[in-house]
């Protein structure tokens, strides 16, 4: 098995084929359920779809709310679906994934996603939707192609609002980008350890006026005719 | 005599479609006795796949890496194309039509009733009162043989094939430009370019592994121009798109040459040394500034000059094409005015560089070199040129006055049965009644066959005409070899035998010669043996397959044409040192006014409309609507309109409107979209019946390719007060 092959997903190279989801749909424990999901982000203004495979996460949240134990990683970091046996269809981690990605099989009560075609993978095949992706949207091989084919850069760290995530999955992005934050909250310089959206306001502003407004007996007492420090 | 027998529900009760989904053992136990090295059976890339095949049923597939042109990569017809075998609807006897409908025959019955029909049409009407029309979904092998049964056992002159549908503009341009009808570079070059203009060609869609290569190119830092009505999947991220208005493609073209010429982006020493008529084409293109450009093809002037700066200042640089711009009226002309901008600049036959059309059908390519066509012989030979009929009639062993002349082309074929002048029919994987335009004619002119022998492996809804349904093969159940759009001749290989009693195609049309009474003409006991005839038949000739042989082509995984000895490497470039295959060895330029199209908008029907394809369908559907997750993707029909148009209209997104032109009317779910100009709506044409697109189409020809022009006619669209797709909202 190659072991230094990694998956890399680029959006903006996705056709909205679909050969993905029939592919996936095909991988040996699949049964013709795609764990893959491709969508149009809005058919009436773009042909626009983007491909969402499981990002497989360092520290995987869906497996952290679990409240069954259901979802387990391989030695290489690989998240599973949910084991059968354990699974109690709670959706904890349909609501909990960062990524939106596992679904609730209501029909199965159970919690399915993308393994990374643990049956390919781990004898040594590519993943079923990244070897045939005919555009390079899906990617699995070594980060060196990559690096020196694509003018697009691979990241694999995200930021949800403080959590931060990385992942095996690289997902391609302008060149420069190192994270990439989801929430505009984690574009700023937070200062306070709790999120205090007061606090952005507060800290440095220069002038007396924004001081007066800002100040915390004012904030705390606003009866009181609280005066500039 | 050949009207239908049961109604619509009946057909689809006893023969589909039916979607099939699941694999014939189910979901478990895929594990397979063996893997297949073979090809996708659709469209022209012909993609490397690996069957699965199990008690010889194919159960699955698998990517095939190693296949150097798609290295494993599938779009979602290749991926789900299995599913076709061991299917529901798998037409497995012989089926004879009888006033309570149709019954299951033997095959001696229904061989020696098709030959009766046959003789007995023939001897009343003469013999081109009986037609035959081919495809180009099937191998070379098939091709050279349907031509030779049709010249030979039927003699008569009238067969053609559903390519006549397809690639025909491109095929006569690049004859009258090159001398010679082949994609000029393999697709291996596309990366090296540094512009791409890609024009009427739904790329990602229609061709997605060529997707890649398109990336590649813009990964090596190329421009990528886009020129369509719509901007499809492979437009999106285009550097430049250009917009044209429905039916003015040649004006573009010329319009790009003008900035070309004034700005001095041609390449004067080439044009000296290795073409003709450019004088004309620039006296011609002198008048098509951007201003006129952009009044007639409502692309904006600076657009236009942006990309013929693109194109002019380029080191490198490919032009592709596909049935936007072929299929018009002026097909041809539209191709040759793109292909002045590749000779004007002289880049062709150099890696990096040079221009393709990019065929549709599966052997799109070889379908249309081995004489299946009305004007041809083996080996790209022409029917009108004496010494080439000498050489084809002494090889058949013919007197030379028995070989038929030029015969009539697939349309005028459907014409001239709808006018009583042919009266019998023998077609093999067409379905004109989809894929044809103007289909209420199509319709009337099947049901005035005397007779009619449809030979299939699904009942297509053309073969629902038939007295006499001849139960073929799938592609899987034969060996043999197709050409692809690059000229690449691989290898298929034969998966599983036939299904049920079902035949061979070339075995069946051997034994109707044998029943003609030119079994000796045809005694062949493999498809090999067919290839190897096909080989020396062409020799000599301007499509060269004298060196190739099976064994030649599995060492190489394919062999590029022309390869006329079997020391030949085969030639994946044309064109190279700029020798082209006009006798005095030059290319030429041609000068062609633009025109409009047969059918323009005007006060009544004020809206363009065009066709084509999308990415889960492939051509009529015969094979695609009967498969389960293809169906899914794209269930039925729906009709691109721009916000504008639907705002001016009152129609909202899901609203079922009726669209009309001069043929007829359909009804069908808006789809409000962004992505298509705010004059044109798009219907894609994979569905029969009320749902069939060829219903509105125009039938009018190009008059040197006979193609119809499917990409643009005049229609208005009409509400349907309170009728709403519950599917859409």
């Amino acid at each position: 098995m190659e072991t230094n092959y990694e998956f890399f997903v680029d959006q903006s190279r996705c056709i909205g084929c679909q050969a993905c989801v029939q592919a996936c749909g095909e991988c040996g424990t699949h049964r013709g359920t795609p764990m893959i999901h491709l969508e149009f982000v809005d058919r009436s203004a773009s042909v626009q779809t983007a491909p969402v495979v499981c990002m497989h996460c360092e520290d995987p949240t869906c497996a952290k709310v679990c409240p069954a134990d259901a979802i387990k990683q391989d030695d290489n970091g690989v998240v599973m679906s949910a084991a059968k046996p354990r699974c109690v269809a709670c959706s904890n981690c349909v609501m909990a994934c960062p990524f939106g990605v596992p679904k609730m099989k209501v029909e199965f009560e159970l919690m399915m996603k993308c393994d990374m075609c643990y049956d390919r993978t781990s004898v040594g095949k590519k993943p079923m939707c990244a070897t045939v992706c005919p555009s390079g949207a899906l990617y699995y091989g070594p980060r060196e192609y990559i690096e020196k084919h694509r003018t697009e850069q691979p990241i694999n760290e995200f930021d949800f609002g403080g959590q931060k995530v990385k992942t095996k999955v690289n997902l391609m992005t302008a060149p420069e980008v190192k994270s990439f934050p989801f929430d505009v909250a984690d574009f700023l310089p937070w200062e306070a350890q709790e999120r205090d959206p007061l606090s952005l306001a507060r800290a440095g502003v220069p002038d007396a006026a924004d001081n007066a407004i800002w100040n915390e007996d004012v904030i705390a007492h606003p009866e009181s005719e609280g005066t500039p420090v | 005599m050949a009207s239908l027998i049961y109604s619509e529900e009946e057909y689809i009760a006893q023969y589909g479609p039916t979607p099939n989904d699941t694999p014939v053992n189910g979901w478990d136990s895929r594990e397979p006795d063996k893997l297949v090295k073979t090809h996708c059976c659709f469209c022209g890339v012909q993609c490397g796949i690996q069957l699965k095949v199990k008690d010889d049923k194919v159960i699955g597939f698998e990517p095939w890496e190693e296949f150097p042109v798609n290295q494993g990569k599938l779009c979602p017809k290749g991926v789900k194309r299995y599913l076709q075998n061991e299917h529901p609807d798998r037409l497995v006897d012989p089926l004879i039509r009888t006033e309570n409908g149709y019954r299951e025959a033997n095959w001696d019955e229904a061989l020696n009733q098709t030959a009766d029909a046959v003789r007995r049409i023939q001897s009343k009407y003469g013999k081109d009162a009986f037609a035959f029309l081919g495809g180009a979904s099937m191998t070379n092998e098939k091709a050279y043989l349907n031509g030779k049964f049709a010249r030979v056992a039927l003699g008569t002159a009238n067969i053609d094939y559903n390519g006549r549908l397809c690639m025909v503009s491109a095929g006569a341009a690049n004859k009258m430009a090159f001398g010679v009808d082949r994609a000029a570079n393999p697709w291996s070059d596309i990366p090296n370019a540094k512009v791409i203009i890609l024009t009427g060609t739904n790329l990602a869609e229609c061709f997605p592994i060529l997707t890649d290569y398109v990336w590649r190119a813009r990964d090596n830092g190329a421009k990528i121009i886009v020129i369509d009505p719509r901007i499809t999947p492979i437009a999106r991220t285009a550097d430049l798109f250009l917009p044209v208005r429905p039916g003015r493609d040649s004006a573009l073209a010329h319009g790009l040459l003008h900035q070309l010429i004034k700005n001095d982006w041609i390449d004067e020493r080439f044009i000296e040394d290795h073409t003709n008529g450019f004088e004309a084409t620039r006296e011609l293109v002198e008048k098509y500034t951007p201003s006129l450009t952009e009044k007639i093809t409502g692309v904006p002037a600076a657009t236009i000059a942006k990309a013929a700066e693109f194109w002019g200042l380029a080191e490198t640089s490919m032009l592709l094409h596909a049935r936007g711009i072929e299929h018009h009226t002026k097909g041809v002309e539209n191709v040759l005015s793109y292909i002045n901008l590749v000779l004007a600049t002289g880049r062709i036959g150099k890696p990096g560089s040079g221009y393709g059309t990019i065929t549709g059908q599966g052997n799109g390519q070889g379908g249309r070199e081995h004489g299946q066509r009305c004007n041809q012989l083996p080996g790209g030979r022409d029917i009108n040129d004496q010494g080439h009929r000498n050489e084809i009639a002494e090889f058949w062993g013919l007197p030379e006055s028995e070989l038929p002349g030029e015969g009539l082309t697939a349309c005028e074929i459907i014409n001239d049965i709808e006018d009583g002048k042919i009266k019998g029919l023998i077609s093999i994987s067409f379905n004109p009644l989809v894929s044809i335009p103007d289909s209420k004619r199509t319709r009337k002119a099947l049901e005035k066959l005397e007779f009619f022998a449809a030979i299939d492996f699904f009942m297509s809804e053309t073969a629902r005409y038939a007295d006499i349904v001849l139960a073929g093969s799938l592609q899987e159940e034969d060996e043999g070899t197709v050409t692809t759009g690059e000229g690449r001749c691989v290898r298929l290989r034969n998966s599983v035998p036939p299904a049920g009693n079902a035949r061979r195609d070339w075995e069946i049309i051997c034994d109707l010669a044998d029943r003609l009474g030119k079994g000796d003409h045809f005694d062949f006991s493999n498809s090999e043996q067919i290839f190897d005839e096909l080989t020396k038949a062409s020799q000599g000739g301007p499509i060269d397959y004298g060196g190739m042989s099976y064994g030649k082509i599995e060492a190489n995984m394919g062999v590029f044409w022309p390869c006329p000895t079997t020391d030949h490497p085969g030639t994946p470039r044309l064109f190279e040192g700029g020798k082209f295959f006009h006798s005095d060895g030059r290319a030429r330029f041609h000068a062609f006014d633009y025109r409009p199209p047969a059918e323009d908008v005007d006060h009544d029907y004020p809206i363009f409309f065009t066709s084509g394809r999308v990415v889960s369908q492939y051509l009529s559907g015969t094979q695609t609507r009967r498969i389960g997750g293809l169906v899914d993707q794209y269930p039925e029909p729906l009709c691109e309109i721009h916000p504008l148009l639907a705002a001016r209209l009152g129609v909202f997104d899901g609203e079922v409107i009726r669209v009309v032109t001069r043929r007829g009317s359909m009804s069908l779910p808006a789809q409000i979209v962004k992505s298509i100009r705010p004059d044109t709506i798009f219907i894609p044409y994979h569905w029969p019946g009320k749902k069939a697109a060829n219903q509105l189409t125009n039938r009018a020809l190009d008059p040197i390719s006979k193609i119809p022009e499917f990409k643009v006619c005049a229609c208005r669209i009409e509400k349907l007060e309170g009728k709403t797709n519950p599917k859409m909202n």
